[in-house]
């Protein structure tokens, strides 16, 4: 472990978080219930010169700082409801202790595991226990789809979801012609081909679809350099770059760096975000602000996640103050959570995906959000946004 | 301070410069991000002036002897008192942080604010525009109603999903009323016995029974042609006999008059975009409804439940209050 990398070192490998909640009114001999966050251990995400980039779509912060907020805005609700939710983190360096962390979190009588760990520890802790796991961190379509799980709940967008809300906010823009390019990583092969597919869902054309590689290299500048990259003679004229890049430094060096003038959208440029600190409706300032409050940071997309997980559990907590388990598990998963999105937010059933507006920002204010208007759904328009359930793409649930 | 006295002395200068026709009665209607109020002719219909004031300014309600309108605003942390004959501003009163509603006592003595970002309740000394208490409530409270009696005072808590009902004299929560998702604003029948409470994110309004603190009704709204996720309720406003209520439906763009006996809905009027705050004229012939997301307000004739004009007022507007 090394030091200073984490924002707030906790004492101790492991710590409990206690929740005094003020009593003024309501039986003092609340239901305890009791959540168990894991994080990893050293989180690569929360490195300084990370932090310091700023990216959209990328931790601001510990997750446990919003989880914190959400936690004690319930206060008064679980107090009138006669319960009590008491937090406590463990950090994990792999899927082994994340396993371990998770199986011992059952014993020890916790009532659910939030998870801000990558899609491979997420799936060994879902595997390890039958509680319900809210999955925070790990945006990969595999969880919602081959890999998903009956006790899994996302709380963030996914990948497609992500994907879909920005290919229907240039389908309202009318920018339908796209040069696509795609970063080296694993994870931007796999986001590639998430952009890809939504691309064609709505119809959107792909002029090029190119590699680049992040890289000083003359020898390489023609994966490196934005204005060979995005030379019009080579793919076309197109409307927009979309770039993916799921480490950031190349798509925050992107825009006003392009052979044409022509916006850049993705993860640089304008880019599909569950949250902004720019969002104005919907009291969202307010949350924002609280989180200022709270950890002297605004609210990112991740932070939002975080904050829906603590609004998650105070909403089981409050419909089933009393128990069992099994009352509670179902009040989890059927919770209708208000995220100050301006609509009330439910998990789909299909793939315990919560479903949920977006909005596109580049990061100087909220352009656009999703679903855009005319996007129709027979049942709900926010089902337009990531896999719908006559796909039938998680067998699991 | 003093550099934005000009600016302001200029604004209600301009105002007062209009014609006389003011006598038959002005909407009042106030704007989050103008700092400033439009002034309605309620014969012509037509804007005949702003007047500035404090910043974001957003719940407004006249003084008991109706001759002040107190504005709250939210980011001056302070409420602006101004004379409705002068149209000038006579004084401040501090609220608290971030203010978002208020109420008065029956008696006029007595503001009571809720603080949007703390998650309080403050209470205000009006003459002397002293912090005299502040109760703890849940995140986000909005809706601020007095009962009839001045013992009770209810509060919204937009995140807690909970009315609370807080006694005057202990200045504690008594009571936590459960009602739907996001609970935004007041209307209380004449005699004092039911408080309706409308739920944003659940399209519908709660009727909570004053006498035992329970929710004797929910009256759920639908329309032709609009998911229930897109009725938000806010604003709601009710006739001085008690019978009727108006309710903003927010983003589903429409106003329900709703009969109270029965409490079903009788009419829909399409407005604005996202209908918010609500006011009636003093006959009761004609409706006033802010659309807080196309920047106007329209005027909806009751007798026959149809828009009969939308004027564009400021940017992001968010109540209205008649004067005559």
């Amino acid at each position: 472990m090394s030091p200073g990398h984490r924002v707030p070192r906790l004492p101790g490998w492991r710590s409990t978080v206690g929740w005094a909640l003020f009593a003024c009114v309501g039986p003092l001999s609340a239901a305890t219930f009791k959540a168990t966050l894991l994080v990893p251990a050293d989180d690569p995400r929360l490195e300084r010169s990370r932090l310091d980039r700023a990216a959209l779509g990328h931790p601001g912060g510990p997750a446990v700082d919003a989880l914190k907020v959400a936690l004690a805005e319930g206060e008064s609700e679980l107090d009138a409801a006669g319960a009590k939710l008491a937090l406590e983190l463990v950090e994990v360096a792999d899927p082994a202790a994340a396993k371990g962390a998770a199986t011992k979190a059952e014993k020890a009588g916790s009532a659910a595991l939030v998870t801000d760990l990558p899609a491979a520890w997420t799936l060994a802790v879902a595997d390890a226990v039958k509680l319900p796991v809210l999955n925070i961190g790990a945006a990969d379509d595999s969880l919602r789809q081959a890999d998903c799980r009956r006790n899994v709940l996302h709380l963030g967008p996914s990948e497609r979801m992500r994907a879909d809300a920005l290919a229907q906010t240039l389908v309202a823009r009318r920018w339908s012609r796209v040069l696509l390019l795609t970063g080296p990583s694993p994870a931007d092969l796999a986001r590639g081909a998430v952009a890809q597919a939504a691309i064609q869902r709505y119809r959107l054309k792909l002029v090029a679809s190119k590699p680049f590689k992040l890289s000083a290299d003359p020898r390489e500048r023609d994966l490196a350099n934005p204005l060979l990259l995005t030379q019009a003679a080579a793919t076309g004229d197109y409307d927009v770059v979309w770039v993916v890049d799921s480490d950031g430094e190349f798509a925050a060096g992107l825009p006003y760096r392009t052979a044409l003038p022509r916006p850049v959208v993705g993860d640089g440029g304008l880019v599909p975000l569950a949250w902004s600190p720019k969002f104005e409706r919907y009291g969202a300032p307010q949350v924002t602000r609280r989180l200022v409050k709270a950890a002297g940071r605004p609210m990112g997309a991740h932070d939002w996640a975080a904050w829906m997980a603590g609004k998650a559990l105070v909403a089981a907590s409050v419909a089933a103050p009393k128990g069992p388990a099994a009352t509670w598990q179902k009040a989890l998963a059927e919770a209708e959570l208000d995220g100050s999105k301006g609509v009330a937010m439910g998990f789909r059933a299909w793939d315990g995906q919560l479903r949920q507006p977006l909005l596109l920002s580049d990061g100087q204010s909220v352009v656009a959000t999703a679903p855009a208007e005319g996007i129709l759904h027979p049942k709900n328009a926010l089902d337009t946004l990531g896999a719908d359930a006559p796909e039938k793409l998680c067998r699991n649930r | 301070m003093n550099r934005w006295r000009p600016a302001f002395a200029l604004t209600t200068a301009l105002a007062l410069a209009t014609p006389l026709a003011w006598a038959q009665g002005l909407a009042y209607v106030s704007s989050e991000k103008d700092h400033a109020l439009t002034l309605i002719d309620l014969k012509t219909l037509e804007v005949v002036g702003t007047l500035a004031t404090c910043k974001r300014p957003r719940h407004m309600q006249l003084s008991p002897d109706g001759k002040q309108l107190v504005v709250a605003c939210g980011d001056s942390h302070q409420a602006d008192v101004i004379d409705l004959a002068t149209r000038k501003s006579v004084r401040r009163i501090g609220l608290g942080e971030d203010p978002e509603a208020f109420d008065i006592s029956p008696d006029g003595k007595t503001l009571y604010v809720s603080n949007e970002e703390d998650g309080a309740l403050s209470i205000v000394d009006f003459a002397s525009g002293k912090l005299t208490g502040s109760v703890k409530v849940g995140k986000e409270p909005e809706g601020v109603k007095v009962s009839t009696d001045g013992k009770t005072v209810y509060v919204t808590s937009e995140v807690a999903n909970l009315v609370h009902a807080v006694d005057v004299a202990s200045a504690k929560v008594t009571h936590n009323i459960k009602v739907g998702k996001r609970p935004r604003r007041f209307a209380l029948t004449p005699d004092g016995g039911q408080l309706w409470v409308t739920n944003e994110l659940d399209a519908s309004v709660s009727v909570i029974s004053t006498r035992d603190h329970s929710v004797s009704a929910t009256i759920r709204f639908e329309l032709k042609g609009a998911r229930s996720t897109d009725i938000t309720p806010v604003g709601i406003t009710m006739s001085r006999d008690g019978k009727r209520a108006f309710v903003a439906l927010g983003r589903a763009n429409h106003v329900a008059f709703v009969d109270v006996a029965s409490r079903k809905t009788t009419e829909l009027v399409l407005v604005g975009k996202r209908a918010w705050g609500v006011a009636l004229n003093g006959a009761e012939t004609q409706l006033y409804v802010v659309n807080g997301l196309s920047d106007d307000l329209t005027i909806v004739d009751v007798a026959s439940a149809k828009a009969v004009k939308t004027v564009k007022v400021g940017r992001v507007p968010y109540g209205v209050v008649v004067v005559e």
